[in-house]
């Protein structure tokens, strides 16, 4: 297996605060990665130096062993890093598909275009994609009125829009029910097998984590402490100490305990 | 070397009103986020108001009373215009507010006039400071000593209250989610009004004290009203310190401007703040202002789709009595129309870039007197044939707002706001000043169309025809990528550079593209009216084109077209009468208070109320 | 202590809560669970009087408080903590906590910033720093830290799990019963049945705004289907 992204002791601080340091990692290709730890441990910093939206205080960035400094957000995204936020931010004024549609519109490199209608763009392309998340039936509402689940499903749809070789998914599944999060999880799975994608998420419900990822990174305090296997990592003292914690939240726990 | 130093000494005096003014101004934009036209108004009333009271009130106490009475006899009438005007209008979206408060000042304009009349009145010498202090030999007056003393103190008890007291915190957090702060527990609608009279009050103080050094005239408010917004820009949004530095710098520069290069005074202080926010974007002492980052205001933007079959048929229809007034209607009514016409391309070209871009201009009259003037200095200067002339004025506009554009593009929010006005001031003054080339105030004149287009019939086609055109074609491209690209940018600059939208470069090329329909516009202005004068760049004539976008409804997308059209005949009318400004402001505030959404979409929501109206798409 | 009667709330046009009835007893903590939609922020809300509910009765201590304005309701002992955090970016932590700071009301207990920096530690070692300069997580903590402050008779908890490291949810759990134990009352919307179930003693289901399920966990288990229809475990 190839490596898709590297990173070379990648470090962010602000002012004082040492908000990532020296991590190295890498993400191979076909493979569901997950970023864990506690809150303010440095995840969404390391997201956002990976694609451009922060400037790593030092350290290095390789996208198929291409160094990305200097880049842009969107000269990365035309390299094939698709993105979903913690905090969403689509397009409020639009609806569901034209969200879509302004992605592949950006994608097929149309933005300029003053001929044609944009809603009449890459229908069929937005519609199959907004298939794909299970969001088709809402296609035309008003995105500022979608409940927080669904956004992070549009979130995802728009991701996918420049077919990336790497997703980076910032809790991709916060905000909904459990059911739910196991199902587009899985729908990330499948993603991830059929077309060939990387995915780096982080996520703080451990039942998403332990079922989906391949591998799990702890991040602690911009360090990280630990990096494995669901196995290895549940039974790390050190990741139970700062992260985990007793454990009584999960629902295999539960079940035992049940049992 | 003295002289200079009692230069100095007289810049820092003359601060001391201004930093007043204007960190009353901050305040109150800094908590509710309106940017209150009307806030030159209050300054003049504070001078009026404590001209009346000094003749009343004699000896130095009389004096010093009078000024605080002033002030706080105005921060009452904050107070007034807070509740009855503003209070029903917050939820209404951002910037809504600036609308209401330009209405109050026609308001205050004329009730200024009944009650004082039009003249300009001199402030007494204050008893008790009447003399002089010789510095190194040169006398400076007693009174700018003493304001330059009391100065530090106001800044240091503001600073105090806004950054170490619980009020001031709350303050503060008001600013960010007034409705998170009431559910913590606050009245925020007492912390506005409050908010809002100390922000009258410090303008009041600022026109009563100084009176002896200026006194008080009609056309205070408006003049002020530039140099205070440059200062509280400068300074940076929110910061006290920061407005104090600045209302020095610009008082100082003033004084040594008027002495040695006196053709300067009128662009000086524009210039220094372009200067300023090219170097440090967000002020002297100003920190980040990210747009959208105060909470949703209002409900968000509804979907558009191009109009439907029923509204081509309407605009058809519309179109076709247009087009036949020249059978039925007067010459009058055609020049109406021909005016109304010029006016609505204008304002639509700015709701291209503040509706649908967030944009917001205050100098967006740069690019239609810029194409007016492009238009008749080719015909006056250069014997340009008539219709090259009107052919290159939309480029010569485009041609400012690219290079305008560019150095405004990187600032956001007010700042933009800010930069756009300092540089159409820039252009006003160009043209102001250069007698030569420009005509200066006497304007250009004799700019009449060729022969073929000289009958009103025949210019009112042609108006007709590239005017509607220019409309249809600002609404067409809003529904074209380029346009979504735009409101993708507004919308959420991270989501769209995250998906590949150089959202600078869509907003550059919109702003430039605005510019050239504005330009578009003043060509066909310039033709109709045979003359042009700086007015048309002036700061007055981008404020109507922004008040009209408002009051049509910025959420909308005809909503300047029926702004425009509605604000100018409207204006027509009223003229006639003496008070027509108080009728007006009256109106207009009306108006605000009972169409916050905008003429236009508040009509759509009273539509869908009665069922007049399909609903959009908002539920299922 | 606290009863919503028969209320129906709407946005613009859109009907979301439907003759809703539920009521939450001094002294207990009660989770409000639901899918997605389901209108539990929206419940929440037009207990808040945020959203105010166009017919029906929301009664808090016995007094009517429908239609009030919500800095009342906050003063009456109502603490609500938003879903979406809202706190104040540009403040620091401890001008965070100043703003939701209100006098002690007798019956309830006086919060002191030591008091929440021992149940929150990032917050202290973050005290000096902006809000927007947290991550989301603390910045979680830091919203329902506010809202403590102003010495809350009856806690309104909008998602409080959401994107919180375990760790700290299981100390919010001990939170929450620690709250309890010292007479605080709990409103507490969740997704997160697990986390539901340590902290709460009552469930209440709602679906499409209206209530579906009123009982206890025991009760609940006993109808898996309820479950299965309404929460989507
Ligand atoms: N702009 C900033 N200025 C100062 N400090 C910052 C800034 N952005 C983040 N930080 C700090 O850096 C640390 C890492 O933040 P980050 O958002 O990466 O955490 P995270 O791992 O994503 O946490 P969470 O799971 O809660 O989202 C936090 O302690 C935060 O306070
Ligand atoms: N401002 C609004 N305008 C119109 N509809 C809205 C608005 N806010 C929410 N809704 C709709 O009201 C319904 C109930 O929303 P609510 O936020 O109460 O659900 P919830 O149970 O809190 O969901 P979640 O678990 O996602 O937070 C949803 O269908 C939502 O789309
Ligand atoms: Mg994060
Ligand atoms: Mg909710």
């Amino acid at each position: 297996m190839t490596d898709v992204l590297k990173t070379d002791g990648l470090s962010k601080s602000f002012g004082g605060i040492r908000a990532v340091h020296n991590v190295n990692f890498t993400v191979a290709e076909g493979e569901l990665l997950a970023l864990i730890g506690p809150n303010g441990a440095g995840k969404t910093t390391c997201f956002n130096m990976l694609m451009g939206q922060l400037k790593p205080t030092s350290g290095k960035v390789y996208l198929h062993g291409e160094d990305l400094a200097g880049l842009a957000p969107r000269e990365i995204w035309r390299k094939g890093v698709g993105r979903t936020f913690q905090i969403t931010g689509t397009y409020q004024s639009m609806t569901v598909i034209e969200n879509v549609q302004m992605a592949l519109i950006s994608h097929h490199k149309r933005l300029f275009s003053i001929l044609k209608y944009a809603h009449k763009l890459y229908r069929d392309e937005a519609m199959s994609l907004l298939e794909l998340v299970g969001m088709a039936d809402q296609a035309e509402r008003h995105c500022a009125i979608l409940a927080y689940g669904d956004l992070k499903r549009l979130e995802l749809a728009i991701a996918l829009c420049n077919h990336p070789r790497l997703l980076l998914m910032d809790e991709p599944t916060a905000g909904m029910a459990p059911k739910e999060r196991i199902g587009l999880m899985q729908l990330t799975t499948d993603i991830v097998k059929n077309r060939k994608i990387s995915v780096l998420f982080t996520e703080h419900d451990m039942d998403v984590v332990f079922t989906h990822a391949h591998r799990i990174m702890v991040l602690n305090r911009g360090e990280l402490i630990a990096n494995g296997t669901s196995e290895e990592i549940r039974n790390d003292a050190r990741v139970q100490e700062v992260y985990l914690g007793g454990g009584h939240l999960f629902e295999k726990d539960e079940d035992q305990i049940n049992a | 070397m003295s002289l200079l130093i009692a230069q100095f000494l007289t810049g820092l005096a003359n601060a001391a009103a201004l930093f007043l003014v204007a960190s009353g101004l901050s305040l109150i934009f800094g908590v509710t986020r309106i940017v209150n036209f009307a806030h030159g108004s209050f300054y003049m009333l504070g001078a009026f108001i404590g001209y009346s009271l000094m003749q009343v009130l004699p000896g130095f106490f009389g004096f010093w009373s009078s000024v605080l009475l002033a002030g706080i006899a105005v921060g009452l009438i904050g107070v007034i215009v807070e509740m009855f005007v503003l209070r029903p209008i917050y939820k209404a979206p951002e910037l809504f507010q600036l609308v209401a408060t330009f209405g109050v000042i026609l308001v205050i304009q004329d009730l200024t006039l009944m009650t004082w009349g039009a003249v300009d009145v001199l402030g007494p010498r204050v008893p008790g400071l009447k003399g002089v202090v010789r510095i190194l030999g040169e006398p400076v007056p007693q009174y700018d000593l003493a304001l330059i003393a009391i100065t530090p103190f106001v800044l240091f008890a503001l600073w105090y209250l806004i950054t170490k007291t619980r009020v001031g915190i709350l303050v503060r957090a008001a600013t960010q989610d007034r409705e998170m702060v009431g559910a913590l527990g606050v009245n925020q609608a007492w912390l506005f009004t409050g908010v809002f009279f100390l922000g009258a009050a410090l303008a009041g103080l600022g026109g009563a004290i100084q009176l002896p050094k200026g006194g008080a005239d009609l056309l205070m408010d408006f003049n002020i009203l530039a140099a205070i917004f440059v200062v509280v820009v400068i300074g940076g949004m929110g910061s006290l310190p920061g407005a104090y530095l600045a209302a020095v710098l610009i008082s100082v520069l003033n004084v040594f401007g008027v002495s040695y290069i006196p053709q300067s005074t009128l662009v000086l202080m524009f210039v220094v703040m372009a200067v300023v926010l090219m170097v440090k974007p967000f002020g002297l002492l100003g920190r980040e202002e990210v747009a959208g980052e105060h909470g949703q205001v209002g409900e968000p933007e509804r979907p558009f789709k191009p109009a439907g079959k029923k509204g081509r048929i309407i605009v058809a229809a519309l179109l076709l009595l247009l087009a036949l007034l020249p059978v039925f209607g007067s010459s009058f009514a055609m020049v109406l129309v021909t005016d109304i016409i010029i006016f609505c391309l204008f304002a639509a070209s700015l709701h291209f870039i503040l509706g649908l871009g967030g944009l917001v201009s205050f100098g967006h009259a740069a690019y239609f007197g810029g194409g007016a003037y492009v238009a008749a200095l080719l015909v006056s200067s250069a014997g340009t044939p008539m219709e090259l002339a009107f052919l290159l004025a939309p480029l010569g506009a485009c041609l400012a707002a690219v290079i305008i554009g560019w150095l405004c593009i990187r600032l956001t929010g007010v700042y933009f706001a800010m930069l756009t006005m300092a540089f159409a001031q820039l252009l006003w003054s160009l043209v102001y000043q250069w007698d030569e080339f420009t005509g200066g105030d006497d304007g250009l004149v004799d700019i009449w169309p060729s022969p073929w287009l000289a009958e009103t019939e025949a210019y009112y086609y042609l108006t007709l025809i590239v005017g509607v055109g220019g409309i249809i074609l600002l609404r067409h491209t809003a529904h074209t990528p380029f346009g979504y690209a735009l409101r993708a940018s507004r919308d959420s600059s991270r989501q769209a550079e995250a998906t590949g939208i150089h959202t600078k470069r869509v907003q550059w090329a919109a702003f430039a593209f605005a510019g050239s329909m504005a330009g578009l516009a003043g060509a066909l202005f310039v033709f109709s009216k045979g003359s042009i004068f700086p007015t048309e760049l002036e700061i007055a004539r981008s404020f109507d084109a922004l008040i009209v976008v408002f009051l049509g409804g910025v959420k909308t997308l005809s909503g300047a077209v029926v702004g425009g059209a509605t604000l100018e005949l409207v204006k027509d009318y009223l003229t006639r009468f003496e008070y027509w400004r108080l009728i007006l402001g009256v109106l207009i505030i009306v108006i605000v208070i009972l169409a916050p959404d905008g003429i236009v979409g508040s009509l759509r929501k009273l539509g869908e109320r009665t069922g007049l109206l399909r609903e959009a798409e908002v539920s299922k | 202590m606290l009863e919503c009667k028969n209320i129906n709330s709407f946005y613009g046009k859109a009907h979301i809560l439907n003759d809703l009835c539920m009521s939450v007893d001094a002294g207990t903590v009660v989770s409000l669970l639901g899918r997605n939609g389901a209108g539990k922020t929206t419940t929440i809300k037009s207990i808040m009087q945020m959203v105010v509910p166009k017919t029906g009765q929301v009664t808090f201590l016995d007094r009517d408080i429908t239609g009030w304005p919500p800095h009342k309701v906050a003063r009456m002992g109502l603490g609500y903590v938003p879903e979406e955090r809202r706190i104040f970016t540009d403040l620091t932590i401890l001008e965070n906590l100043e703003v939701g700071r209100q006098p002690a009301r007798d019956g309830s207990i006086e919060w002191t910033i030591e008091m929440l920096f021992e149940i929150f530690p990032n917050l202290k070692e973050r005290r000096n720093n902006r809000g927007k300069e947290l991550s989301g997580g603390e910045q979680q903590m830091l919203t329902i830290a506010r809202t403590l402050m102003g010495n809350p008779k009856l806690l309104l908890l909008d998602e409080p799990s959401e994107g919180i490291a375990p760790v700290i949810v299981e100390q919010m759990a001990e939170t929450i019963l620690n709250l309890k134990a010292q007479g605080v009352t709990v409103l507490i919307s969740e997704q997160n049945l697990h986390f539901a179930r340590i902290v709460a003693d009552r469930a209440v289901i709602i679906e499409s705004g209206s209530l579906k399920f009123d009982g206890t966990f025991l009760d609940l288990d006993a109808q898996p289907e309820i479950q299965g229809a309404y929460l989507s475990v």
